[in-house]
């Protein structure tokens, strides 16, 4: 058990916080994925830990994967982990990137030229 | 560009999209600068736990031994349209980390690789790297305050660049000249994904 307010080792916590696991549940959760507390917000079961209630509450709006870990401070690769759980547990919704199959389209390539021709 | 607070630390709800970019280079070659002069947010900081194993004599026994590093990556945003925003990625260069680069390359439009002209070897190993592993990426060539000036031709040659791969020179700490080297980059993605796929054909 650990103190209120202690800071435990962080490599043995994540890999406890996981559940053991190294790798999300999904293929598609990346840095760039957007995040989303789901809508009406269902309850987190008591049993969730803190990181996941951390994060449902991070995301309360939309915000991205990489985002909602720098503000928590926790590492990325945790946070792919507990953030692919919740959107299967449908307590996030994900917005994802770009397939890494698929490649960006052209329409796409074409709005991000546009966005930043307007930022000159 | 402006600060964040955690007030307007969110993505308006209208947007459906995220793409990113990287921006890759030797260490202190002004990826961060040049991330944080675009950025509409604070630049943020993430960690990565990343396993490595231990080259040399370490491996005399025939038993590889690994460690885990930390690597931080600053990056930060752009909302380009109510749709869309894009992510800047900055992300060390150094050999250990390249395995990295995998991960965070799926799903991104593009790289745009920094380089220092007063350590240009420093870029060598990089950009053969990303030529290796097919990354559509442009060079950008940060101009220091002491930094000699070069022709574009010079610094190309100098890198022994394909033809294709746009060279721009930038100053990562001015907003402006930031947005044309990721112009510069986009451009060109958006060419070699709009140009049909060229057959394989015998040189004549």
């Amino acid at each position: 058990m650990t103190a209120p307010g202690e800071q435990p080792e962080r490599a043995v916590r994540s890999y406890v916080i996981t559940k053991g696991r190294a790798r999300p549940s999904r293929n598609t959760i990346n840095v760039d994925t957007l995040l989303v507390a789901a809508d009406p917000g269902r309850p987190l079961p008591v049993t969730a830990s803190r990181e996941e209630t951390a994060l449902v509450r991070m995301c309360a709006r939309l915000l991205s994967l990489a985002e909602a870990a720098a503000h928590l401070s926790l590492p990325v690769s945790l946070v792919k982990v507990v953030a692919s759980d919740l959107v299967d547990s449908g307590h996030l919704a994900a917005r994802s990137g770009i397939p890494e199959a698929a490649g960006p389209d052209t329409q796409l390539l074409q709005e991000v030229l546009d966005g930043l021709r307007r930022l000159r | 560009m402006g600060s964040a607070g955690s007030a307007d630390r969110y993505l308006p709800d209208t947007v459906q999209q995220a793409v990113k970019i990287l921006v890759v280079g030797a260490f202190g070659v002004g990826k961060t600068t040049l991330v944080g002069s675009v950025s509409e947010i604070e630049p943020l900081r993430t960690e990565e736990h990343i396993t490595e194993a231990s080259a040399g004599v370490d491996d005399l026994a025939g038993v590889g031994t690994k460690h885990t590093t930390t690597v931080a990556m600053d990056f930060g945003r752009i909302t380009l349209n109510p749709r869309i925003a894009l992510y800047l990625f900055g992300t060390p260069g150094q050999r250990r980390f390249w395995d990295l680069w995998e991960g965070l390359a799926e799903g991104a439009l593009g790289v745009l690789a920094l380089v220092d002209t007063r350590r240009i070897e420093d870029s060598f190993d990089v950009l053969e790297q990303l030529e290796l592993r097919g990354l559509p990426f442009a060079v950008a060539v940060n101009e220091f305050p002491d930094s000699e000036t070069y022709e574009i031709g010079e610094i190309r040659s100098a890198l022994d660049l394909l033809d294709e791969t746009p060279v721009v020179l930038c100053d990562a700490r001015d907003p402006r000249s930031s947005v044309e080297a990721l112009i510069t980059l986009v451009q060109y993605v958006f060419e070699r994904a709009a140009r049909p796929a060229a057959p394989q054909e015998p040189a004549v």
